[in-house]
């Protein structure tokens, strides 16, 4: 194999687990708090149609993006209002807030640039470019690291950057800060944290609000980095494949980060096996290629993580009077 | 059933303990507090005296819990007004109770379990909002509270891997570190053997020293007359009396928590025991976490008479009662009747166990004994719903079911007398006879009852020992299975002490002391225990 497949291969694998990788640390805050999020795709959806509609309206890229995480916020408020403050059932929520994203984005979407759904075409101001880590060039010819830090760590959008920097962020506030301890008990036995004096609510809320954040930027990563414009459901299911990654790395920050690479691996080689004739088999078909992360997840979920035990009280609603 | 009955000449409890108004810790004044359509608290008032142990005393649902979860912050009273060291507050919540010196170890621990104790004891206590230095303060003062008061305690040891006895100590500390002057226990010791009973009762006893004050929930009024000042009695969401503990008696108190006379012992002929007719040999059980619960168990119980199984809860009594009724598979070992070995493997190993002629009282009767959202009728053939009694083929035949049911509410004095209620809106002593009249009213050769009295009131209690003990005096070998050592001891003809997994020892219960079985509970065998 050359090395510039291999170059190439990890490349896209970082580009491609970016999104999984926000997405599961936005899950992971959420879910942590003892709030399933199943919705995830739905914030991811709002918040890309939102990025790319802003972008492409005013032609300012960071606008774009202040406008996805906006969205992606109030949708999470929306779902977590049902769910802590109304205390419903959180599955429910989060489906009802994915199907409220997949129908209004295509709506306004088609209502407001009538290109089938589709929103302009983004292109110079209006769409993240990939930035060059200093001394990209000059390091590139060094052996190894040269390629290394030039070839594979170099030349993302910012967002890349920001999604691999959440990780050891998270890991921090998780295990090293009062909030990060209030998070993990409030998962666990918000009875516990009520009686300690603090109010589980706002313990959750805080944490959604985080989960806003992350999934919008996942979101407009999709519209206004790795794509220029916003089309009908792109975020294909991703939002549910990160909560697979969730909960395979049974809702650790560093093992998410691995096994979003892991998934990123396996589209960037479903991208790569396409058209690609295979000794014995000949050309597999471009469906089963596509689907190949796909049933892997399933695998993996199946069979591989053993028990995969999340946050006890997760899925429901804190009631205190009986 | 009036509560005229005790009303003897007695002096206001709120006068009686001497002092000003300064002494007083805490103070409730018509307090009132529903759920819905039950009320839960009817104008309670309450002083308790600085520096004293106070004792709460009444049966499940007198209210007793839901007041000290209103002192404590966790519920808010509908109307009344609490007072801390003589001024007026409105507790909101818990974090208000605790800057009030209030703190609360509660019946359910509340401890997350996969922290450590450090963190748990910091949890919402935190100094700083970065954990580190925090927890290196907490931790210093966690070991010297730990000295001070006897309750040591690994800081870095996860709540999941310590004992019961260990949580709780973490519970106390969690109070002592947030600087708690009031100290409110909810049932402390129903989880604890009879040594970390006596542990606790002496780190009560030295806060009390220290000038701290104890409130003390309990039903048990051995703990009550033992340890504490005064003693408050509610019934029915009202608070009956307060009296001073050098006052009263274990009698006394219990005719007030029921509000009539009830007998504490249980009157007994000698038994009369025959053949072997339960044989368990060598029983061993494995449960899903792969962790061996039962280890090579064995014992027989006789006709006519009743076998106690005394130990600390979780120490695979649980495990032993539902491995010989066939709820769950023994990994080995065998269960006979009459000499015949019982095939109780498998998913319907319960029915043959039932076919086989035992009766199985299952210790948590809210997940296995009812299906509280039947009518009683229904949960009153629940598990023999196939006898022939009940209908051929496919039909149940609802008439003979529902004639049947009647007849049993009147057996067993079920209250309220219909059939058609939904079983949760029975109190949980009728609930527990609903089961009762259904697994005894019927031919049988044993009796397995786990946990008769849990969760039931003084009145129906009497009224299940009776039943227990008409069995085993109609020729029944009956298995009792119990934590309350009270229970196993005034109600078995032989005792059997059970801790991790093995049988560890016999006992007489006319001739074995208590230490004795406390000891052997504690894990030493008898001869240990013995001396």
């Amino acid at each position: 194999m050359d090395i510039d497949l291999i170059l190439s291969m990890a490349n896209a694998t970082m580009r491609l687990a970016t999104p999984l990788l926000l997405a599961a640390l936005a899950g992971l805050y959420s879910e942590r708090s003892g709030i399933f999020d199943i919705g995830l795709e739905g914030k991811m959806l709002a918040s890309a149609f939102a990025a790319a509609t802003v972008a492409a309206v005013t032609g300012n890229v960071w606008l774009g993006l202040f406008a996805g995480v906006i969205v992606s916020i109030l949708t999470t408020m929306l779902q977590g209002f049902a769910s802590i403050t109304l205390k419903g059932n959180q599955m429910i929520a989060g489906v009802a807030v994915t199907m409220l994203a997949i129908g209004m984005t295509t709506f306004l979407g088609q209502t407001w640039f009538r290109q089938g759904g589709r929103t302009p075409q983004l292109s110079g101001d209006a769409r993240f470019a990939p930035i060059e880590l200093p001394f990209a060039r000059e390091l590139a010819d060094v052996p190894v690291i040269g390629a290394l830090y030039s070839d594979i760590l170099s030349g993302h959008y910012i967002l890349v950057y920001v999604a691999f920097l959440a990780v050891p962020v998270t890991a921090y506030v998780l295990y090293r800060t009062r909030f990060g301890l209030r998070l993990r008990a409030v998962g666990e036995n918000p009875k516990a944290v009520d009686t300690a004096g603090i109010s589980v609510t706002l313990q959750r809320y805080q944490a959604i609000f985080i989960t806003g954040i992350l999934a919008g930027l996942s979101g407009a990563y999709f519209s206004i980095a790795q794509g220029a414009g916003f089309g009908n459901e792109m975020t294909a299911g991703k939002g549910y494949v990160a909560l697979a990654a969730l909960i395979f790395s049974k809702w650790r920050p560093v093992p998410v980060m691995f096994t979003c690479l892991l998934f990123g691996f396996l589209d960037a080689l479903q991208i790569r096996m396409q058209n690609v004739e295979l000794p014995l088999v000949g050309q597999v078909p471009v469906q089963l290629v596509q689907a190949l992360p796909y049933i892997l997840t399933v695998v993996l979920l199946a069979g591989f993580i053993g028990k995969a035990v999340g946050p006890k009280a997760g899925g429901v609603p804190y009631v205190k009077e009986r | 059933m009036s509560e005229q009955t005790t009303n003897t000449q007695r002096p206001d409890p709120a006068a009686a303990p001497s002092g000003d108004n300064g002494d007083w810790a805490i103070e409730l004044e018509k307090i009132n507090k529903s759920f819905g359509p039950v009320h839960a608290n009817k104008d309670i008032d309450l002083k308790v005296k600085r520096g004293t142990i106070h004792g709460i005393v009444g049966e499940n649902g007198a209210g007793k819990s839901t007041l000290m979860s209103i002192l404590y912050g966790f519920y808010t009273a509908d109307s009344g007004t609490i007072r801390v060291n003589g001024v007026p507050h409105a507790i909101t919540d818990s974090r208000h109770a605790l800057a009030l010196g209030i703190g609360m170890v509660h019946q359910h621990f509340m401890l997350v379990d996969n922290m450590t104790v450090l963190e748990n004891v910091v949890l919402g206590a935190e100094d700083s909002p970065l954990l580190n230095k925090t927890l290196a303060h907490a931790r210093s003062q966690l070991v010297e509270l730990g000295r001070e008061y006897s309750l040591e305690v690994d800081p870095d040891a996860l709540i999941e891997n310590i004992s019961v006895g260990q949580q709780q100590r973490v519970e106390i500390l969690k109070a002592l570190f947030r600087g708690a002057d009031t100290l409110i226990l909810d049932e402390p010791t129903g989880v604890l053997t009879p040594a970390e009973a006596d542990h606790l009762f002496r780190v009560l006893e030295t806060l009390r020293a220290e000038g701290k004050t104890v409130i003390l929930i309990t039903h048990k009024l051995r703990e009550i007359m033992a340890i504490t000042d005064e003693v408050s009695v509610m019934r029915g969401g009202e608070m009956v009396e307060t009296l001073k503990t050098s006052e009263t008696n274990p009698e006394e108190l219990a005719e007030l928590m029921v509000g009539r006379r009830v007998l504490l012992r249980v009157e007994k002929e000698p038994a009369n025991p025959g053949d072997i007719v339960l044989e368990v040999e060598n029983l061993s059980v494995t449960d899903r976490m792969g962790v061996q619960r039962v280890k090579s168990v064995s014992f027989s119980v006789r006709a006519g008479e009743i076998v106690g199984i005394a130990g600390v809860a979780g120490n695979g009594q649980t495990e032993l009662l539902e491995a010989i009724s066939g709820i769950a598979d023994p990994t080995s070992g065998v269960v006979k009747i009459k000499g015949k070995p019982l095939d109780i493997r498998g998913d319907d190993g319960a029915a043959r166990a039932r076919r086989a002629g035992m009766a199985h009282v299952p210790e948590d009767r809210h997940r296995m004994g009812l299906v509280t959202t039947f009518e009683e009728w229904e949960n009153s053939i629940l598990g023999y719903e196939t006898y022939p009694d009940y209908g051929k083929g496919m039909i149940l035949d609802i008439a003979a079911a529902q004639k049947e049911a009647q007849r049993r509410i009147e057996m067993f004095d079920i209250r309220p007398d219909n059939i058609r209620l939904r079983t949760a809106n029975f109190s949980g002593g009728n609930q527990q006879k609903i089961v009762l009249a259904r697994e005894m009213d019927r031919e049988l050769e044993v009796l397995v009852v786990g946990q008769p009295t849990r969760g039931v009131d003084i009145g129906a209690i009497e009224f299940i020992h009776k039943q227990i003990i008409k069995m085993r005096d109609a020729g029944k070998a009956v298995l009792l299975v119990s934590v309350e050592l009270d229970e196993i001891r005034s109600l078995s003809d032989r005792i059997l002490v059970m801790f991790d997994g093995h049988i560890v020892g016999e006992a007489d219960p006319e001739t074995a002391n208590e230490s004795e079985l406390g000891m052997m509970m504690a894990g030493m065998n008898q001869k240990e225990a013995a001396q």
